[in-house]
């Protein structure tokens, strides 16, 4: 049966590498469903598409009960690069692509990607910091008149 | 169930897959590529047989691998078989559609 949803729109707001590539899988997966799709990389969202921090995202250690580590082991030294090598593993396994190369993906895909200019304008970042692939700087407002048709989702992460 | 394709009885699932790759033929993919709007050429045949074979690899799909493919790049591939890239060529292919969410 044909879906219901004909795009969909998140706004990446955190930078763990596991919001990340929810926002990533999903809007992919979007694409290959023949439904439109679309990124808008805010606050710490905006890491991921900063050409120097992209392959640089972290789990969250701390703060993350899923983690099944108590908070304070979770804060020592090193406890967050460990924890981030052994998903990044487990990810390879399943031919998840690195944080850049699946930006590249989805560019290729036809999903669209934005920086916030309120974000970028905050952090004081320039053009060039930014991934090359980038579609452009919205503000929220440009934002939410790309959702301009029947079946439209936005989606927080 | 069985469904009528280029004037043959072809075994197929709920969603129009081929069950039974041995009933495949270059007709059956013209006829089910129609029904896609999609017309095919040379371009869409390399990518066609590239998908068979890692099928009967047993490879799994996935857009990442045909990024690595070398036959063809992702823009190519949303232009050929637009609307769901690896839906529609796996359809086509007469392989099961790749159960992978990447």
């Amino acid at each position: 049966m044909e879906s219901k949803v004909k795009k969909m729109l998140f706004i990446l707001s955190k930078a763990t590498i596991e919001n990340a590539y929810a926002a990533f899988v999903m809007a992919n997966g979007a694409r290959m469903e023949g439904i439109e799709s679309e990124i808008f990389f805010t606050f710490f969202g905006l890491e991921a598409i900063q050409k120097k921090k992209l392959e640089h995202l972290h789990v969250a250690t701390v703060g993350n009960p899923a983690m099944h580590i108590p908070t304070m082991l979770g804060g020592l030294p090193g406890v967050e690069a460990l924890a981030t090598k052994m998903m990044k593993k487990e990810m390879e396994k399943l031919d998840m692509p690195p944080i850049g190369e699946f930006l590249e993906i989805l560019s290729d895909s036809g999903c669209k990607l934005w920086g916030c200019k309120l974000a970028v304008d905050m952090f004081h970042l320039k053009r060039e910091d930014l991934i090359d692939e980038l579609d452009g700087i919205l503000t929220i407002g440009d934002f939410y008149s790309r959702a301009d048709q029947e079946g439209c989702q936005i989606v927080f992460i | 169930m069985k469904k009528i394709i280029a004037n043959k009885e072809i075994d197929v699932n709920e969603e129009g897959y081929l069950v039974d790759f041995s009933q495949w033929d270059k007709e059956v993919s013209e006829c089910i590529a129609g029904e896609c709007n999609i017309v095919m050429t040379d371009k869409h045949w390399e990518v066609i047989e590239y998908l068979q074979d890692k099928h009967h690899k047993e490879e799994a799909l996935s857009i990442r691998g045909i990024k690595k493919s070398g036959v063809i790049n992702i823009k190519e591939f949303y232009n050929l078989f637009p609307g769901g890239p690896l839906k529609k060529s796996t359809l086509i292919a007469g392989i099961p559609k790749p159960k992978s969410c990447i």
